[in-house]
């Protein structure tokens, strides 16, 4: 359900029908998600569509987060490198 | 969702390394010394990686991430150094014909009983990236199946 709502948004009807499931079922799932603040809901007409809330899952701070632990893991291999140079004399 | 936005961040890592600012310094400076730990990263597939260090000079890594895909290119300018005390570029992250970030590294060594502190800086303006679907299908996918997957279990358990 959640890699179906990845792909964009969708209504309740189109999430359950893949699914093995009751559409009370499905509905009691994504009321999990939207109290989770995964997924937003909105009612037009008699149609319940369903969206990803993208703030809740890419917010700046984990892009960032994402950057310094490249940069973290250069480091560490920066460290291993000059550790393997110590036990190389013709390196230094 | 496709609105176009700006967020302005910087960071530091702080790094003891017990040699001397010459030898980090060159871990720097030396094309193939910087391959050895800049250019690779597990599971990454380096594609191509070239160094010119020198103020001015140019600094390119492209890479594919584990899984395949993409190419995330490193792109850099030097544009400050110093012999064995700093280091200062700019650079920017693309994913695929993307550009994802500019950002302002500065790199610090200094001289401790220990051997050489490193400390980097980065100032960043990161662009767009929260909306764009591949950022968002990338990161996300991992923790939302981890997400859904608990989710089920809590549902099993009503």
């Amino acid at each position: 359900m959640v890699e179906r709502l990845s792909r964009g948004p969708a209504a309740v009807s189109e999430l359950a029908k893949p699914l093995a499931m009751s559409l009370s079922a499905v509905m009691q799932h994504l009321q999990v998600l939207e109290t989770s603040g995964l997924v937003r809901t909105e009612k037009v007409g008699r149609v319940r569509t369903c969206q990803i809330e993208p703030v809740a899952l890419q917010t700046a701070e984990h892009w960032i987060n994402e950057r310094r632990s490249l940069w973290e893991r250069r480091f560490d291999q920066l460290g291993d490198y000059l550790a393997a140079q110590d036990d190389d004399p013709d390196s230094k | 969702m496709s609105k176009h936005s700006v967020t302005h961040a910087t960071f530091s890592i702080d790094r003891v390394y017990p040699a001397s600012p010459a030898r980090v310094f060159r871990a720097f400076s030396d094309p193939t010394a910087k391959q050895r730990w800049f250019g690779t990263t597990e599971g990454w597939e380096t594609k191509s990686y070239a160094l010119d260090f020198r103020v001015g000079g140019r600094e390119t890594c492209d890479s594919i991430p584990p899984g395949g895909g993409v190419v995330i290119a490193y792109d850099a300018r030097y544009q400050d150094i110093v012999p064995n005390e700093r280091i200062v570029l700019s650079y920017e992250m693309r994913m695929g014909e993307t550009r994802m970030s500019v950002s302002l590294a500065t790199m610090e060594f200094k001289q401790e009983a220990a051997g050489t502190r490193l400390i980097f800086t980065e100032q960043g303006a990161y662009l767009d990236g929260f909306d764009k679907v591949e950022g968002r299908e990338e990161g996300s996918r991992a923790i939302l199946e981890t997400l859904a997957k608990e989710f089920e279990g809590e549902l099993a358990s009503v």
